[in-house]
């Protein structure tokens, strides 16, 4: 069974104050995720991403479409035991301290007692925020807000996990942290859907990714998949490469740079494989230092989706 | 239920810690202690200007807590957006705002409950310092029981307030939403008279809609027994019966219709 799916999911939004006409900010968006899966949603500005997460925490209702959680509908109540939220630039209550904030939370999840005491104690220290668990949100840190907000969302142990934009307002350290505690999550089967601009973390800790821009999904699948259609071709680096050798090899097109003065990097295409040119140099004496395939990353991925939508300018407006 | 409470409590503690119903209360407590030192220019005739200004007081404060925190309760909470991680959390969203009622209304008995104790303090200490020939002449005694039935009905009227302010909230920005309970608690002590428009104006159509508006807008001057309370004149227990049965009812009508908005409701 899957833990998110959606169908057709799609949200307008009126605009205008006279005369409302929908914008739609989410165009019939279907994804799956897996169980257990680190889901990397992805996509520029307005792109639609925390439309999406408030769709599946039913703090908007969709326009058409359908989303389930664990096989139930979104909203119902029992589902919602089993859920942990972060929102977007999380805000709480101005006169109570993250110990109290935790602790109300907690009472709403069904804690008492001594059982919610140390549930509040551990999730403070899971997210660094032992020292200042008695301090008034209202003087607390950006940072030390976006925190709580990853303790509230932690607090019920879920099963499954949305986190928008769970690194924003975070030091490096604290990024850090982040990443640790979603591999955390991930080890314990919690799956973990989250939206990021940071691709170098999505890249590093996603199986799955989806990008969307303008509302629209763009692609979506595993990592690897992917990335691995993208072989943009070889980094060949070779020794002791005959003179004569290489003036041949540059007239057929290959770049090649040096690295010091006796090693060098060729260039190749994707195809044909690098195999028999290889084969053919170490006949004549050169020496294979590595061979590395060149693939798309991430963000090469992300620039040419996104690219593809383009933009909307004002047109000198 | 147990959400429910959990939500009240939580609107009990943050209004505790609020420093708005804090100053207000004060203010109350200072008023009274002020129409004692007026009264003492009268020498002790006026007991009256005691029990008018402490009462006035402590419905026009009530009003006031009764209107910012209400509006704050859910207006303030979806503007700030702390209201994202409450909705997600294992409730429903009738549980969130019955809550939220509930929660205001334990906040406006601890906050009239402090005006009572000041209240009957300056009472008591007129009573000790007041020379007997002077009491003799006073409709009712300095600390009279009677008071209470007077400040029950405040509190009742600013159970009606508080959901007009909640039902508004749901819908609108605290700032309008501030500006429709005072405009509505305004129209709801000059009710009575729509009702009795339709017998000074001609037109069907204009006596129809006040008829209209006497049932849809709170009708809020049967609560006011203030005037008979201090003057000593008999109240039925049948008219406070009555306005006890239209403050539930109402209260139930506005619950209900501000639930069904809110259960709807975009959150953006
Ligand atoms: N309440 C609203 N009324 C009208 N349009 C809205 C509303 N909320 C969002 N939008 C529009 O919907 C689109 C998607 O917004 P959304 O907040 O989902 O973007 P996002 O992907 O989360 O962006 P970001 O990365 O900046 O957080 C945007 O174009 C935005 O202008
Ligand atoms: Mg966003």
């Amino acid at each position: 069974m899957a833990a998110i799916e959606t169908e057709a999911l799609t949200k307008d939004f009126p605009i205008g104050f006279w005369r409302p006409r929908p914008y739609r900010a989410l165009e019939s968006l279907t994804l799956s995720v897996g169980e257990g899966e680190v889901f990397g949603f992805l996509g520029p500005n307005g792109a639609g991403k925390s439309t999406t997460l408030k769709l599946l925490m039913q703090l908007l209702y969709p326009t058409s479409g359908t989303a389930r959680i664990l096989g139930r509908p979104v909203g119902d109540v029992s589902v919602k035991r089993r859920l942990g939220f972060l929102p977007e630039h999380p805000y709480f209550y101005d006169y109570l301290t993250s110990e109290e904030l935790l602790t109300y939370f907690a009472s709403l999840f069904g804690y008492h007692g001594e059982d919610r005491r140390r549930r509040v104690a551990a999730v403070l220290d899971e997210v660094g925020l032992g020292a200042e668990r008695r301090l008034k949100l209202r003087q607390c840190s950006k940072g030390m807000v976006q925190r709580v907000g990853l303790a509230q969302a932690i607090l019920n142990e879920p099963e499954v996990i949305f986190l928008d934009e769970p690194m924003s307002g975070l030091d490096p350290l604290g990024r850090r942290d982040v990443r640790q505690l979603m591999l955390r999550l991930r080890a314990r089967g919690c799956t973990v859907f989250f939206s990021s601009h940071i691709l170098a973390d999505a890249e590093a800790l996603c199986s799955q990714v989806a990008i969307l821009a303008q509302g629209r999904l763009r692609a979506q699948g595993r990592l690897s998949e992917l990335l691995a259609f993208e072989l943009k071709g070889w980094e060949l680096v070779v020794s002791d490469l005959a003179a004569d050798r290489r003036a041949a090899l540059e007239s057929r097109g290959v770049r090649i740079t040096h690295i010091d003065h006796d090693r060098c990097t060729l260039e190749l295409p994707a195809t044909p494989g690098p195999e028999a040119l290889v084969h053919e140099l170490a006949g004549g004496g050169a020496r294979v230092v590595s061979l590395m395939p060149v693939r798309d990353t991430l963000e090469d991925l992300f620039v040419r989706e996104v690219a593809a939508g383009g933009r909307r300018d004002t047109e000198g407006l | 239920m147990r959400a429910i409470l959990l939500v009240a409590g939580a609107v009990f503690r943050e209004s505790v810690r609020d420093r708005v119903p804090y100053s207000l209360v004060a203010f109350a407590v200072i008023l009274m202690a002020a129409s004692y030192l007026i009264s003492q220019l009268t020498a002790g005739q006026d007991l009256k200007i005691i029990k008018d200004l402490g009462l006035a007081s402590m419905s026009i404060f009530g009003l006031l807590i009764a209107v910012f925190i209400g509006i704050g309760l859910v207006a303030k909470e979806v503007e700030r957006r702390s209201i994202f991680a409450l909705l997600v959390k294992p409730m429903s969203r009738d549980q969130f705002l019955i809550g939220k009622y509930l929660g205001l209304v334990l906040t406006l008995i601890a906050n009239l409950g402090a005006m009572t104790v000041a209240y009957y303090l300056v009472l008591g200490y007129t009573e000790l310092t007041t020379h007997v020939s002077i009491k003799a002449g006073w409709p009712a005694p300095a600390v009279d029981p009677r008071l209470l039935l007077a400040i029950g009905m405040i509190l009742a009227e600013l159970m009606v307030v508080t959901a007009v302010a909640l039902f508004f909230s749901t819908f609108s920005s605290p700032l309008l939403a501030t500006l429709l309970t005072l405009g509505l608690w305004t129209a709801g002590h000059f009710n009575a008279d729509l009702r009795n428009f339709g017998a000074v104006v001609e037109s069907e159509v204009a006596a129809g809609i006040a008829l209209g508006l006497y049932y849809l807008l709170p009708n809020l001057a049967p609560f006011d027994i203030k005037a008979e309370v201090v003057h000593g004149v008999p109240v039925a227990w049948s008219h406070l019966g009555l306005t006890l049965a239209y403050a539930a009812v109402y209260i139930a009508a506005l619950l209900t219709t501000a639930v069904l908005v809110f259960r709807r409701r975009d959150f953006k």
